[in-house]
């Protein structure tokens, strides 16, 4: 079953897009995380492992300067995200950054549902 | 040299792996061609997408098809 799912993603005309959140330890943080793994059970995009870029695993970093739609998201303006990309030397091509829509930064981790629905309208905005 | 195709057999796979061959044979290069279909092995890659294209254990390419020039350009050097 996963074999054929995959043969048939592979084959898929342009791709996913691919999604990478900070997933930093605030409330930002957690929600870049979140609406990430809820837009990739939605089927718009993937998440993918930014860990895995910032360890520079070679098939992580190939993946992201491949791939040809991709959106960053980080939780706040210290812009982990951004910097691992950078490091990586990975064009950013879509980018986030969730304090810049008006949501505060703190360390409650009780994500608040319409601050979910507002990162992930303002991610699939981005990726118009 | 060890070149892998990593793909579960769809067009785009097949049309990487022959590009692979062609490059190889034009070149001359000393060097083997796997295929790898299992999911799982894939995944052990960490790639995103396939077909993807790994040269002496080097992830080079991600969810396209290489040209034979560019395949040429990375087994040349």
């Amino acid at each position: 079953m996963k074999e054929k799912k995959m043969a048939e993603e592979c084959c898929t005309p342009g791709g996913n897009i691919m999604i990478l959140a900070c997933s930093g330890g605030s409330n930002v943080g957690q929600l870049s995380n979140q609406a990430a793994a809820e837009l990739t059970r939605e089927g718009f995009g993937k998440m993918f492992r930014l860990a895995g870029i910032g360890g520079h695993l070679g098939g992580f970093v190939q993946s992201a300067k491949d791939v040809p739609v991709m959106v960053a998201i980080d939780g706040c303006e210290v812009g982990c995200a951004k910097a691992i990309l950078d490091h990586a030397e990975i064009a950013i091509k879509n980018y986030l950054v969730l304090t810049e829509l008006g949501i505060e930064k703190n360390k409650d981790l009780k994500l608040k549902s319409e601050d979910i629905r507002k990162v992930k309208a303002a991610v699939r905005s981005a990726c118009e | 040299m060890e070149i892998k195709v990593l793909g579960p057999g769809c067009p785009k796979c097949k049309q990487t792996e022959q590009n692979v061959k062609d490059a190889i044979a034009e070149t001359g290069v000393d060097a083997t061609i796997e295929k790898v279909t299992d999911v799982m092995q894939i995944a052990g890659y960490g790639v995103f997408g396939t077909p993807s294209v790994v040269i002496d254990g080097e992830v080079k390419s991600v969810g396209k098809i290489p040209s034979k020039d560019e395949i040429k350009t990375w087994i040349e050097k």
